[in-house]
């Protein structure tokens, strides 16, 4: 287990760096330039010019690089374009947000796709198993934007239950950071539902064939015990897979549903980030991310062996 | 019976206690905005929602009032020396920062000279008549120039003219932006960025019995619809640019009043006539081109179209009620027939291919699709190009564009909204339209303190521009609120900024 650990953590540092170029690289090939987006409507070329200087962008784009990536390599981020703050501040100030939203949608996806794909999976064919993929071919079609300004018209305008949007700390006031909380988890939660729903069926579909549940059940085991410890463990395994990586999906539904719900999380920072051409930020932003990515798969990969211990080796 | 009276003192009491709540509760202001503000230093900021929340915390030397008429605000009154070389100012008496540190001539100096040398500030173009300021006495400063400078005053009425706490911008250096220090009526709280800015009563304010609200917090919310839908669901009390689309629902909207103000902007289509080979085309070379394209326009049509009504037409860059409005080229109706005679007279044969550049904005696009079928009918093929506005401005400035559409908020000054756009070395001057006749009265109309006489250096340089044409502007970008009924007192301005003197919330 422990080597299987090491040896995705050393695979990780030569992804950084690649990433890390990458980065850089695509943001200096995005076309408008940052200081006439940060300059606004006091963009006389003079005011350009300086603005250039006091934010390094005279130099050449290696030599950038080598001053970013050192400084990152110290711990420093560097400070944003547009309002100076530091960029690793903003997203330590962003993340738990974005964490909170994440795992909040998850808890509704998971809530709803499992057991919808369990129930549908075990009455193939009804109409249970019609209506639920009908719900969730709906929850994956439906954009996110709308179906978050729907939500907000009918929660907050008309039924005036829920704020529109925005957000509060859960430090601050635990209820009011759920009110604001529930429309946005329930809209990114809601399409990741759908597939986890879609991939729990199959996977149950397959297992619930499988000759140790014939075995089981010819045992005389209560059927919900069948159902639940023997063929839902083992169809977990794709289950899981398909969270780790819907983290990915989670991440950039995050973008739009805190863009609609005005959630000053790490999505909303990197859109504006993009839009003010803010690269300290939008490099920060991106390089953050991808660790992400990567540690979520590091916990997938331990999740596979603590599921099935053919994978330990 | 002791006891009895006790507990009524007691009642009384908390009754008052949830009573001085409710009220409090009640005068907490809260303003969604369209955008999140930049750096929170008049020095240093760039944003328009960033002037927005300046209103409240920094006063300036100079206002204007609804009709754009210079007021006092920390000076009291100024005067221009015979050759138009100095500008003294007589400042306010017993005026405080939100330090608590007293306003005067030296802070006036300070402020002028950090905003000419502070690094990165964006002022430096907006100071740059200013040779030097010298304090007169405790309350009279005098302002000398390189050369004269009507613009000036102007310049003092946005954030030119904001005075900072010396003490706390020494003191906080490059971290002034975190924790700003101003003498208007509000003073900073706090700030998290993209999610609130909040501001409470400054109570040492010189002028705090207009102010009634305790407490004002914007909220950035860039989605038209998700603000209008805070407002309706109580969670705000004010949003500003409202979209057009929307004044309908907000008019029919019991709960909801509108206000609006034809403002001092303007959108237009910027011609590239010389900005290197694009330029090269009949529309860049003959102006007779250009002339048919703005009589093929229907600018009521657009207004009514996209705009509900709210975005009046404009052929100038001033407003039709704008005192430097040129009477003498009132807007012209639609006229195809003469369009075609214009294109025909230009050597036009066969259609014509245009390109028209807008930002992706759907109601922008909206025009642009407008004018495109307008332009058809007289010969004219419209292909749009559209992309994200930081692009647009890219290549506008290098030249790759036959016409760039875009707009301008506007300044007090007329200078503003014309000066950069057309003189040869314009900073803004995209279409790269050059012509000594109007850099002369352009730079003249600079020099002059008198509005009259400036008035006719304005109207000179206008008679060239609207034959030549390498500007066409369209219509007037009128600022838009909505507001909650039980928001009393508030009134429009036409820069678009949110004062509150004066206003209450039941």
């Amino acid at each position: 287990m422990l080597n299987l650990i090491t040896k995705r953590l050393a695979v990780m540092v030569p992804t950084l760096l690649l990433v890390a170029v990458f980065v850089f690289t695509l943001q200096h090939l995005l076309p408008g330039d940052p200081v006439l987006a940060l300059a606004g409507e006091d963009r006389d070329p003079a005011t350009l010019d300086a603005l250039r200087v006091q934010l390094g962008l005279d130099k050449p784009v290696p030599v950038q690089f080598v001053y970013w990536f050192g400084n990152i390599l110290h711990g420093d981020f560097g400070t944003s374009y547009k309002t100076g703050e530091p960029v690793l501040a903003l997203i330590l100030q962003k993340l738990p947000v974005t964490l909170e939203l994440a795992t909040l949608a998850l808890i509704i996806a998971l809530l709803i796709g499992l057991p919808a794909g369990i129930i549908s999976a075990y009455r193939k064919g009804t109409a249970v198993d019609y209506a639920a993929n009908v719900v969730a071919l709906s929850g994956l079609s439906i954009p996110n934007f709308w179906l978050g300004i729907i939500l907000i018209l009918i929660f907050a305008v008309k039924l005036k239950w829920l704020p529109a949007s925005g957000y509060v700390s859960p430090f601050e006031d635990l209820s009011r950071n759920l009110q604001t909380m529930i429309l946005p988890a329930f809209v990114l939660g809601n399409a990741l539902a759908a597939s986890i729903m879609r991939h729990t069926r199959s996977a149950m579909l397959s297992v619930l064939s499988q000759d140790y549940v014939r075995t089981a059940r010819a045992k005389g085991l209560y059927e919900p015990a069948v159902v639940l410890r023997h063929a839902f463990r083992n169809a977990l395994i794709p289950v899981v897979t398909v969270v780790s990586l819907l983290f990915g999906e989670l991440m950039a539904g995050a973008v739009l549903t805190e863009q609609i719900f005005t959630i000053p999380g790490f999505g909303k920072l990197i859109v504006d980030a993009v839009f003010n051409r803010d690269y300290a930020v939008v490099q920060g932003v991106v390089l953050c991310t991808a660790i992400g990515f990567m540690i979520m798969n590091l916990f997938a990969d331990i999740a596979y062996g603590a599921l099935n211990p053919r994978i330990r080796a | 019976m002791i006891d009895k009276i006790n507990r009524w003192k007691l009642l009384a009491s908390a009754a008052l206690l949830i009573a001085g709540t409710g009220l409090a509760q009640a005068q907490t202001l809260r303003i969604g905005l369209q955008d999140d503000p930049d750096a929170l230093d008049p020095a240093k900021a760039r944003t328009f929602v960033g002037r927005i929340v300046f209103t409240a915390m920094c006063d300036k030397l100079v206002d204007i009032d609804d009709k754009l008429n210079f007021v006092p605000q920390l000076a009291t009154s100024w005067t221009y020396s015979e050759d138009g070389k100095t500008l003294s100012m007589k400042l306010r008496s017993g005026v405080k920062f939100q330090d608590g540190t007293p306003f005067d001539a030296n802070a006036v100096k300070f402020n002028i000279e950090r905003s000419q040398t502070l690094n990165g500030s964006m002022r430096k173009s907006e100071l740059a008549s200013v040779e030097s300021v010298s304090v007169d006495g405790p309350l009279a400063v005098s302002f000398h120039l390189k050369s004269p400078d009507s613009t000036l005053l102007a310049q003092f009425t946005d954030r030119s003219g904001m005075m900072v706490s010396p003490k706390a911008a020494t003191e906080l250096g490059d971290n002034f932006a975190q924790k700003p220090v101003c003498s208007g009526p509000y003073k900073f709280v706090e700030r998290v960025a993209q999610d609130r800015i909040v501001l409470e009563k400054f109570e040492d304010y010189w002028n705090k019995d207009a102010y009634k609200i305790q407490k004002v917090v914007y909220l950035p919310i860039p989605d038209t619809t998700v603000r209008l839908a805070n407002l309706r669901s109580g969670d705000l009390q004010l949003i500003e640019r409202l979209a057009a689309p929307d004044v309908k629902t907000v008019k029919a909207d019991p709960t909801l009043q509108y206000a609006t103000d034809p403002g001092i902007g303007y959108q237009a289509l910027y011609i590239n006539v010389a900005n290197g080979d694009r330029a090269k085309t009949p529309l860049g070379q003959d102006k007779r081109v250009r002339q048919a394209l703005e009589l093929a326009l229907d600018r009521d049509a657009i207004n009514q179209v996209v705009f509900e009504g709210v975005n009046p037409p404009a052929n100038q860059p001033f407003g039709v009620t704008s005192p430097w409005y040129d009477k003498d080229f009132p807007l012209k109706p639609r006229n195809v027939a003469k369009a075609k005679e214009l294109l025909k007279a230009a050597g036009v044969t066969g259609r014509l291919k245009v390109e028209i550049m807008v930002a992706t904005s759907t109601l922008e696009q909206q025009v642009t699709q407008l004018i495109q079928a307008m332009w058809a009918e007289i010969g004219v093929d419209v292909s749009i190009r559209a992309t994200e506005f930081a692009t647009l401005l890219k290549e506008a400035s290098t030249g790759n564009f036959e016409i760039a559409q875009f707009g301008w908020s506007g300044r007090p000054d007329p200078d503003g909204n014309i000066h950069t756009f057309v003189t040869c070395k314009g900073g803004l001057n995209y279409p790269k339209y050059c012509n000594a006749e109007v850099d002369k009265q352009l730079f003249g109309a600079r020099a002059v303190v008198d509005p009259a006489k400036r008035k006719v250096m304005y109207d000179a340089a206008q008679k060239i521009l609207l034959d030549d044409m390498p500007v066409i502007y369209t219509y007037q970008q009128s600022w838009n609120w909505a507001y909650a009924k039980t928001l009393k007192g508030f009134k429009p301005y036409p820069d678009g900024m949110i004062r509150l003197a004066g206003v209450t919330l039941q």
